[in-house]
């Protein structure tokens, strides 16, 4: 019967092995075909003319992650700063859940209500501005992005304070600190590993993240041009055009899904560094 | 304390406190917004059994979600326990094969979910030959779920206190006995917690189904056979833009179904606890 179990076990291993044969085989010859370099750094995206560069949307992905961060980090770690130091016993648990059901609305949900409450507000503002446009740009997948990683990074940064020792705070205190400055100069500096792993952990959401993108970034495949402008992601690049690709067009679309498939792994190696140096702490 | 200290701290009060309730704040918003708008589009017509270009019915798409997420955890669930019990029960402590079954968790866990899309295409609906199909959609979905799966029985099993295991070995049973007869249904809270959470990510899929379940909006009649779930069937309304107070009613029934699957696996939760102590 052990060997049962054993083989269950194995299920994991084989589907992460599964999953890295079936992209790269199909993924790496078309990257030969059009030339890792036209590729990788081609900034046109033309398959009727059988131009596939992806560097639109690699810099659209790091550029709506980013903008995801600036909004989504700070909020977060200030956020999590009030759960785990001055919310209320009492209504900790509704607030906890709240995150959690932050967490678990689907992303479709999201990028809904992004189309119908946030794209509105951006095409007003720029069109007060002159500058046109339907409010699909970088800002307002960006937006929504941050809202979606909120939970991520409160999660995690709550359990990391959490875990610093009670010392370090009544020392600071005892030594005339402040509440604030005890946090933000002990505190957080004491969880600092767990703090930046939460904030990694956001940015493979966020660069992951595709339904809701789609449903607000405009789709453009076209070098990024401003916070204000429409935008395509590596993710959304595939849903929006693997429909109907064929040959070399859909082999590019997985390709792209390989080159994002290097980044998710990138960043979940970053994670789990992150977690073992916060372990040994 | 100086001055400028005095200010620090409340200015950074001020922000800890603004961040919380910008976070809050965002949560009623969502939840009031699309309540308030797709509640009263919730007709009767939209719960008939078929769809039709007149009548956007999002009763398929419910049904064929109710068959997808049974499906997925069929799959899903023995792996899932079978794996956790041997990590947790069998596996000895610095055994390399355990840390190699840890780094391919944790590597599920992070993939986004259009990659599972693709490769469910590539594998389920190409090379086996599949096709889109409902079934392909279940066993790209279990894929997903494992590792939460997994985490969340494994954690449970660790939560049983080692007293029962030695009770059960002392009245003579044996080791299998002892994992299915005493640890098992001790962690049955916490392992329901884990499938609840699943249940909820598989409802609201959206990226990883479009390519692997497709997009057919009629209940699918068997499992090869293709079909949208409730998530896909939101999405294709909205960006279709034709029905969007469909779209909104379907928004609604999702988030009801995620706010009730969060409460229950908390309070799933909640029980564990409260049985260990």
């Amino acid at each position: 019967m052990q060997g049962v179990f054993f083989l269950a076990a194995c299920a994991s291993v084989l589907a992460v092995a599964l999953i890295c044969i079936f992209l790269f085989a199909n993924g790496i010859p078309a990257m030969s075909e059009i030339g890792i370099f036209d590729f990788l750094l081609g900034e046109e995206w033309r398959p009727s003319n059988n131009i596939y560069g992806i560097l639109p949307m690699i810099m659209g992905s790091i550029y709506v992650t980013a903008g995801a961060i600036v909004i989504g980090v700070p909020i977060g770690i200030f956020t999590s700063v009030f759960m785990a130091h001055y919310c209320p016993k009492k209504i900790y648990p509704f607030l906890k859940s709240a995150t959690e059901l932050l967490a678990g609305i689907p992303s479709v949900v999201y990028g809904f209500f992004g189309l119908v409450v946030i794209v509105p507000m951006i095409r007003n503002y720029t069109a007060a501005q002159g500058i046109g446009g339907n409010g699909q740009t970088m800002l307002t997948a960006s937006i929504i992005l941050g809202i979606m990683i909120l939970p991520t990074i409160i999660g995690v940064t709550e359990s990391a304070m959490r875990s610093v020792p009670d010392q370090y705070y009544e020392g600071s205190l005892a030594l005339g600190a402040t509440k604030e400055r005890t946090i933000f100069r002990i505190v957080i500096p004491a969880a600092k590993s767990g703090v930046i792993a939460g904030i990694v952990l956001g940015i493979g959401r966020a660069i992951g993240e595709t339904m809701a993108v789609i449903m607000v970034a405009g789709n453009q495949p076209r070098m990024p041009q401003g916070i204000l402008e429409g935008v395509r992601t590596m993710t959304t690049n595939i849903v929006m055009e693997m429909g109907y690709a064929a040959d070399l067009h859909r082999e590019a679309l997985i390709a792209t899904a390989v080159v994002l498939f290097v980044f998710i792994l990138i960043i979940n190696a970053c994670v789990s560094l992150l977690n073992r140096r916060s372990e040994n702490d | 304390m100086t001055k400028g200290r005095k200010i620090e701290s409340i200015i950074l009060r001020v922000l800890i406190y603004a961040a919380a309730a910008v976070t809050f704040a965002v949560l009623l918003f969502l939840l009031a917004y699309i309540l308030i708008n797709g509640v009263p589009n919730l007709k009767p017509s939209l719960f008939s059994l078929e769809y039709n270009t007149e009548n956007a019915s999002l009763m398929p798409a419910l049904i064929n979600t109710v068959i997808m997420t049974l499906l997925s955890l069929v799959i899903a669930i023995p792996f899932g326990i079978f794996s956790a019990i041997f990590l947790v029960e069998y596996a000895k402590k610095g055994n390399r094969f355990v840390g190699i079954i840890r780094l391919t968790t944790e590597t599920l866990q992070g993939i986004p979910s259009i990659v599972y899309g693709l490769f469910g295409m590539l594998f389920f609906v190409t090379a086996l030959g599949w096709g889109y199909s409902i079934l392909a959609g279940a066993f790209t979905m279990s894929i997903m779920i494992l590792p939460l799966i997994m985490r969340t029985t494994e954690e449970a099993l660790k939560a049983v206190p080692d007293t029962y295991r030695e009770g059960s070995f002392g009245l003579g049973a044996g080791k299998l006995r002892t994992i299915f007869r005493i640890v098992l249904p001790a962690a049955v809270p916490g392992i329901m917690a884990g499938v609840i959470l699943a249940i909820g990510r598989i409802m609201g899929e959206t990226a990883a189904l479009m390519y692997t379940a497709g997009t057919v909006p009629d209940i699918a009649a068997t499992p090869m056979s293709s079909g949208r779930t409730l998530a896909v069937h939101m999405y294709n309304l909205s960006s279709e833009g034709l029905y969007m107070d469909q779209a909104y009613a379907t928004a609604v029934i999702l988030l009801v179904v995620v706010v009730a699957m969060n409460a229950l696996s908390a309070f799933a939760a909640r029980k564990l606890t409260k049985g260990t102590r």
